[in-house]
């Protein structure tokens, strides 16, 4: 086996956050290949569901690029439309979900409108949610999965898109979210978990450290009393990575 | 489709398209507004992949109610960039949603509701920047939810495999938010990779995206959807958004980029013929299948 690389790490990580016979929201890049690496080892009776309308039981047999390739389509076992999705998430009937975004902060709030802080003359313009923030509100566990740099991983986002675990505990809940808000964050460098709705670095990847870590997060890092190495991907999970994102497309295109 | 254009679609209406989000955008229909120098359009839809950039380089809209404007496999949408960060070539307006309440504005519209509540957006700036939601206590229960008031476009433009003559439209493969657009919109245009026998529609109505009587016009255009994918039709043409997406960073590089992919071809069948082989391969691989 070649190098493992931070996008075959993270895509082990991610999988490993999905639990067997739960019901996931799947999301593109990484998510999509960790999706495929869970089913195929510890949770083969998985299902995925896709916001555009797609619920599967098996992945697509072929690397996609969007969620509406045909090859997501075609062997699905239910095709609907995005209210339908969104309203099993609304209902509580989703068990997790997979987002990126551009900036997060401690609270677990993502930034994936506009960095700057006049959202109507932004510095930088992002593509904004998609689905995330409905995701990030009404899911019962929500998964993070970004790049690890220090003008990402701030102390405090410019915009919330997806609400994270708010100021204080019990906001999610008097703002009236129902989904339990981001339980973990997975960057190029770790993991941290969520304690008392602040991230706590759990592990960090094989090749980074606490100090490097800390060295490029944008807050004050709070560090887990067990914390650890990130358990690196198998020979079994990397040749299913490998084999189903052979160039390395999404692996290895520096998330 | 140039007659359904000129036809349908006027300076500053309020369109919808890309409602199936990946999949079934009609970008031939966003190439001949550019062709036709529409201003001032008013964009609604869920993401759009690079359609809503396009137009946006090109100069055409004034507004946006989208979830996400972007390059779903290649990043960043540089003319939508360009617009909100630099009002080249023009200053925009834009609403932020996320897929649901864009779904939700537009099923409001398609039921003849003033608005749906929600329990999702609570609490985060997108709820708030957007300016049209409003937070609201239930009155059954005192719960917080945020009402989404309805969108009803002046006109949706929905891509689907076939249809007929009256406009009886059959879309397959994930929907999107394609039906609520369709009924909430005051005209739909259909663009439909072929014609189709009013038997076939008859024989399987369930495909049916909406009553044919919601239907301004039928345009009948193979590949219309190009570079996005149509199921059972042709598959996406990924290299095709990362050459867009490198072809666009500049200025410069995106109006040549739309010299050679529009305004210097007549319509799309002449940007069909300028793909050639590459047209085929996407055509054939997914009518193998």
């Amino acid at each position: 086996m070649t190098a493992v690389v931070p996008g075959e790490i993270m895509v082990a990580q991610a999988a490993r956050e999905i639990r067997d016979g739960e019901r996931v929201f799947v999301g593109m890049r990484l998510p999509l290949i960790a999706f495929v690496v869970a089913k195929r080892t510890h949770a083969p009776s998985a299902i995925g569901l896709f916001e555009l309308g797609i619920v599967r039981d098996e992945p697509a047999p072929e690397l996609l690029y969007t969620m509406g390739d045909p090859a997501n389509v075609r062997g699905a076992t239910w095709c609907a439309r995005t209210v339908d999705l969104m309203g099993l998430l609304a209902r509580g009937e989703v068990d997790a979900g997979f987002i990126g975004g551009a900036e997060v902060d401690q609270r677990g709030d993502l930034n994936t409108t506009a960095i700057g802080a006049d959202r109507a003359h932004p510095t930088v313009q992002l593509p904004g949610s998609g689905g995330a923030a409905d995701i990030a509100s009404l899911a019962k566990r929500l998964i993070v999965i970004m790049p690890h740099d220090k003008r990402r991983l701030r102390e405090r986002v410019d915009f919330i898109t997806t609400p994270g675990h708010g100021p204080d505990r019990g906001w999610r809940e008097r703002v009236g979210l129902r989904g339990g808000g981001p339980s973990v964050l997975i960057t190029t460098l770790g993991v941290f978990r969520f304690e008392d709705g602040r991230a706590v670095l759990a592990s960090y990847h094989p090749g980074a450290s606490v100090d490097r870590v800390r060295a490029e997060t944008g807050w004050d890092l709070r560090v887990a009393s067990d914390v650890h190495e990130t358990e690196p991907p198998s020979d079994t999970v990397l040749t299913i990575i490998r084999g189903y994102d052979p160039h390395g497309f999404w692996t290895r295109r520096g998330e | 489709m140039a007659e359904a254009v000129r036809r349908h679609v006027p300076d500053g209406a309020r369109v919808a398209l890309g409602c199936a989000l990946e999949p079934a955008i009609p970008f031939a229909l966003a190439h001949e507004l550019v062709r036709q120098e529409r201003r001032d359009l008013r964009l609604v839809g869920p993401i759009s992949d690079v359609a809503f950039d396009l137009l946006i380089g090109a100069g055409c809209v004034a507004e946006i109610d989208a979830a996400w404007v972007g390059n779903v496999s290649a990043g960043l949408a540089h003319c939508y960039r360009r617009a909100m960060e630099q009002g080249v070539p023009r200053r925009i307006t834009v609403r932020d949603h996320s897929n649901f309440s864009i779904g939700l504005a537009l099923l409001a519209g398609a039921l003849g509701a003033p608005y749906i509540p929600t329990r999702s957006l609570l609490g985060t700036d997108l709820a708030r920047a957007n300016g049209t939601f409003r937070e609201a206590a239930s009155p059954f229960d005192g719960s917080n939810v945020l009402l989404i008031p309805a969108i009803e476009p002046d006109v949706a433009v929905i891509a689907v495999q076939r249809s007929d003559e009256d406009g009886n439209a059959q879309l397959w493969g994930p929907w999107g938010v394609s039906q609520e657009a369709a009924l909430a919109a005051k005209a739909v245009i259909v663009v439909a990779d072929e014609l189709a026998d009013p038997a076939v529609v008859r024989a399987d109505p369930n495909r049916t995206i909406a009553p044919a009587f919601k239907v301004a016009a039928v345009v009948v255009q193979p590949g219309a959807c190009h570079p996005s994918p149509l199921q059972d039709r042709y598959d996406r043409d990924h290299e095709f958004f990362h050459e867009y997406h490198r072809a666009t960073r500049t200025p410069d590089g995106f109006d040549a980029w739309v010299r050679e992919w529009v305004l210097d071809l007549p319509d799309h069948d002449a940007y069909l013929a300028k793909l050639g082989d590459r047209w085929e391969a996407l055509r054939n691989k997914e009518m193998a299948r």
